[in-house]
């Protein structure tokens, strides 16, 4: 029923009362779990997107801005592949493409540029956030976009500000293009003007989280008593969040390594926490926030007791799926070590490999402490050095993108698209059941079939 | 600078990347950052193939340009070589390493492996994928089959009376063209083969789908070449025919009128008489167009786009075997501007020739056609503009991947181009039943389906006395169900146009006698006629004023 070791909720407690909480959190092995690990670095074929992809739910999320990529055809094509179906009349977001005479001449390509940006921002009044997106090709041939951005807002200045980062595959990995465009965002944000050493006086919770799930956090940490909590990004470009020494930035996403960096140089503080990935760490998560601002346990206890109560019983259902059953990891979006952690032990799953394409040691601290001992830990990738693992490990589940999944299936492994983990809400108490099952549902399709 | 929104075609790669992953035993070197990878996906999870493309991209970051790429290059094309063995390799560049110029052929050359090694110069920045496929496998083509034919024995010609005693053979073809990846290919191969089979001509390669290095090099044996796709397959066999002298057809048998062509053009370069396998030939769909059912689809009015190939031939189609009217056509594969052109002419229409989704919206949104044969891309314009759609042509979907046998090309894929085409419409029996039973007391579009009038009962039978495609219209939908979708075609900006006029209450009822599935569009057309002509009260005279306007 319960978690072995951890008593996050005691059958019998009445909905509404207090859950009182272990006087620790589940302690990390003795050893320290995987704090120390070695990780198996390699580098070879990669079988991830770039970072251009995050636009894909970035302009969900930032709701006044357009994202104009400058590159090939390729990125086009990517983008459009990445999006699937999404298909709208005039998506908020569009490629530029390079032909010969850009290449040619990078003075015509930046007056080709400005003819772009205009004819697009007088077809869309409603943008007032335009990022130049830059690629491979853009940044192969050095067109220099923070200039062009500087220019062209010099242009449309107050309504669009203009601003640019690179989502290119030789610098980022599909979710470091999130990082990219977030770290832009930094140094438009207005100052709170707190004077160094300053007292917390507000909260940001950096990484773009689907609105549902921000909403669900944002009340918790309301009910908990943090007195003012924005996000980022935020949902409208006219409504930035404020930041000064007072700020304490929590990370909702592993992949904000440099947006943290900006944020810390502006003043703020990080906050080390696990991420909010199931029911233990959105609690720790939480009581790091509660923390900082002198707010004790039993104020997150008593403001969750209900969405935890809900959660535990959401997770005894996939767990007579997943208990006891392994699984591999390919990299994707760097949420594999809190997930698998989340999977191994709120679950009972066992990991076999955890590969994740970057692995920010400080940022994940606390996962890789949770992560049990034993387990392999990669960071970037090989794929036909690690497709031969995962073929020796026979995994029950092995979590992959879709270029391999069907592959995979057909040689008889079960797969869960990666994917599907970013764009699906996973964060928080309420996500924690549909989290699990989202691994609880190949295994049981897999028992279903008989043909 | 080109600003794109979505995309009718990849990049070249893509197109190699289609050859490549059709062969059997060919592997593709593609010299490639990060990210390119992305198109793995197109292969397994559109196509649903089981096996990832047969490419091996070699990742380069940003701290390897100051470095050495070339020799990143050449670590990832002899590992691939070692792990996989190829026939024979592909190598080439993406746009990205197209600008670092490190010569993927000449340091693949370097290596000198025991197989072939075909090196690819595709311009990223001037081409497509369609145009990338076909110069992909007219370089393969060239590299593997280059080797000239000895004089043809005697016993290697078909039909010939060789050596006393030996039986002629029978004439052969290669059929060119089918990729990974392609509108129907793999059915159409098989529609093909079958057909080539009545008239006596045996497949002798079919290429590049499921061929092997070895096959490409047999091409050269056949009697003559078969050209089913010509964006990318008509390069390779125009070589084929002067290097080796193989000739090759030119028709694309996409239509009941075109295979019967495509028959009689392969009989005469097979040496064959045509005339068993046409008087064989049975299709249904020339009869299912005379049968009087089909007399609602005369003039209806037909936009179509696509390649050029499958442009062409659905709008011969759509004329000459549905009597439907073409009202437009397009392509956005300009290397085919010419073949879209001529066929303008026929139907005296505007060809348009473009790759920029907008434009072709706005040019469907602007001849209001009753019916969409297009790609995907149309497909999501026809579904913004409510109007029926079917797909006829790449870029593919997972929709275009049927699990069922559904070709294109030859009698049976008339059929189920008659199908596809014509489901999206009202059937016309049905038309005429609801012109029958409207204001009906059981079919009025307040009633609820009879199907959920019952809660929790089993769906009730159609009356007896009621034909089958009353009962269909009744269980398609919820009447009230689909009277509002047809009329959230009433756009905002629409609404607010329509504003100042109002309807008198006599014009009001008239409206009402007119079927439910039809109202939305009479309301949206007499609203709008009376608009243009700033009438502010829509009596029954105007409403039959428009309808005499709209009505052809």
């Amino acid at each position: 029923m319960s978690l072995p070791g951890s008593l996050l909720f005691r059958p019998g407690s009445l909905p509404g009362t207090v859950i009182p909480l272990q006087p620790e959190m589940p302690a990390p092995a003795a050893d320290g779990g995987c704090a120390s690990a070695p990780v198996l670095r390699e580098r070879g074929q990669r079988e991830v997107f770039c970072g251009l992809t995050g636009i894909v739910w970035l302009h969900r999320k930032i709701q006044d801005a357009f994202f104009l990529v400058v590159g090939s055809r390729t990125c086009a094509h990517l983008i459009q592949s990445a999006a699937g179906v999404m298909i709208f009349a005039e998506p908020r977001f569009a490629t530029a493409i390079l032909d010969e005479r850009d290449l040619a001449g990078l003075a015509d390509a930046n007056d080709e540029l400005d003819r772009v940006v205009q004819r697009l921002l007088a077809r869309r009044p409603d943008i007032r956030t335009l990022f130049l997106v830059g690629s491979c090709p853009s940044e192969v041939i050095k067109l220099d976009l923070s200039r062009a951005a500087e220019r062209l807002t010099r242009q449309f200045l107050p309504r669009v500000r203009v601003l640019n980062y690179s989502g290119s595959g030789i610098e980022t990995t599909f979710t470091q293009g999130e990082d990219a465009c977030l770290a832009a965002l930094v140094p438009t944000l207005p100052a709170t003007g707190a004077a160094p050493g300053a007292a917390a006086s507000s909260l940001l919770v950096v990484g773009t989280l689907p609105d549902v799930v921000e909403d669900q956090l944002a009340g918790l940490l309301e009910r908990i008593g943090v007195p003012r909590v924005d996000f980022l990004p935020a949902r409208r470009s006219s409504a930035p969040p404020a930041i000064g020494a007072g700020t304490r930035v929590l990370l909702a996403q592993p992949f904000v390594g440099e947006t943290v960096r900006l944020l810390e140089e502006r003043g703020a503080q990080r906050l080390p926490a696990p991420f909010p990935i199931g029911i233990e760490g959105t609690t720790a998560w939480l009581e790091a926030a509660a923390a900082a601002f002198g707010i004790g346990r039993a104020a997150v206890a008593e403001a969750s007791a209900s969405a935890r109560a809900r959660a535990q019983r959401a997770l005894e259902r996939q767990r007579e799926v997943l208990e006891g059953r392994s699984i591999f990891f390919f990299p994707d979006s760097q949420l594999e070590l809190p997930i698998a952690r989340f999977l191994a032990r709120e679950l009972g799953m066992r990991l076999t490999e955890v590969g994740t394409p970057y692995l920010h040691r400080d940022h994940q601290a606390q996962e890789l402490a949770w992560l049990p001992a034993g387990t392999r830990l990669s960071e970037g990738q090989d794929v036909e050095r690690q497709l031969d693992r995962c073929r020796e490990a026979r995994p029950d589940l092995t979590v992959c993108g879709l270029g391999l999944a069907n592959p995979l299936e057909a040689e008889g492994l079960t797969t869960k698209w990666a994917i599907e983990l970013v764009f699906s809400p996973i964060h928080g108490y309420e996500q924690a059941g549909d989290l699990a099952e989202l691994f609880a549902r190949p295994l049981r399709r897999r028992a279903l079939l008989s043909v | 600078m080109q600003l794109t929104l979505w995309t009718y075609e990849g990049p070249p790669h893509v197109g190699a990347m289609r050859i490549a992953t059709a062969l059997r035993d060919v592997h593709y070197v593609l010299h490639a950052p990060q990210g390119d990878t992305y198109a793995d996906l197109l292969f397994t999870m559109i196509e649903r193939r089981d096996r990832r493309p047969p490419v091996t991209y070699t990742t380069f970051q940003a701290r390897d340009l100051g470095g050495d790429t070339a020799e990143l290059f050449k670590t990832a094309a002899r590992e691939a070589y070692e792990r996989f063995r190829p026939q024979a390799l592909l190598v080439g560049s993406s746009c990205t390493a197209e600008l670092i110029q490190d010569d993927p052929g000449g340091l693949a050359q370097a290596l000198q492996l025991p197989v072939p090694v075909v090196p690819l110069e595709l311009p990223a920045y001037q081409r497509k994928e369609n145009w990338g496929a076909s110069e992909t496998f007219y370089q393969l083509v060239r590299a593997l089959a280059g080797k000239r034919r000895e004089a043809p024995e005697a016993a290697e010609s078909a039909g010939a009376a060789a050596q006393p005693g030996a039986a002629p053979r029978r004439p052969r073809c290669n059929l060119l063209g089918p990729t990974a990846l392609g509108f129907r290919h793999r059915d159409d191969v098989t529609e093909v083969t079958r057909l080539l089979a009545t008239l006596g001509i045996d497949v002798h390669v079919t290429a590049p789908l499921d061929a092997a290095a070895a096959d490409i090099a047999r091409l050269p044996e056949a009697d003559f070449n078969v050209v089913l796709y010509p964006e990318l397959a008509l390069q390779a066999a125009q070589w084929l025919q002067r290097h080796h002298g193989q000739p090759f057809s030119r028709t694309v048998p996409i239509g009941v009128g075109a295979t019967r062509e495509f028959v009689a053009e392969v009989a005469r370069l097979a040496g064959v008489d045509a005339g068993p396998a046409l008087a064989a030939a049975a299709s249904r769909s020339p009869w299912y167009a005379r049968s009087v059912d089909s007399t609602y689809l005369t003039d209806k009015r037909v936009f179509v786009f696509g390649d050029a190939t499958h442009a062409v031939a659905a709008a011969r189609v759509a004329a000459q075997e549905l009597g439907l009217r073409v009202v437009g056509i397009g392509t956005y594969s300009r290397e085919f501007a010419r073949e879209i052109r001529e066929a303008a002419k026929l139907y005296d229409v505007e060809p348009l020739i473009s790759d920029d989704y907008l434009e072709v919206e706005a040019r469907i949104a602007e001849l209001q056609p009753e019916l969409v044969l297009g790609t995907q891309m149309e497909r999501h314009i026809a579904k913004r503009l409510k109007l029926p759609c079917a797909v006829i042509s790449a870029p593919v979907h997972v929709q275009d991947f049927p699990a069922r046998y559904s070709p294109q090309m030859g009698f049976e894929g008339a059929n189920v181009l008659f199908d596809t085409w014509v489901h999206p419409l009202m059937m016309g029996l049905e038309e005429h039943l609801l012109t029958m039973f409207r204001e009906d007391f059981e079919f009025h579009d307040g009633a609820a389906a009879s199907h959920l009038s019952h809660a929790g009962g089993p769906a009730p039978r159609p009356a007896p006395d009621l034909p089958e495609g009353a009962f269909r219209i009744e269980a398609a939908a919820p009447p009230a169900a689909v009277e509002s979708l047809l009329d959230a075609g009433a756009t905002p900006a629409a609404a607010a146009e329509a504003g100042p006029t109002t309807w008198s209450p006599d014009a009001q009822k008239e409206l009402q006698k007119i079927p439910f599935f039809v109202r939305g569009k009479a309301r949206r057309n007499t609203e709008r006629f009376a608009a243009e002509r700033g009438v502010h009260t829509i009596t029954v005279e105007t409403l039959y004023d428009a309808k005499a306007h709209f009505g052809r």
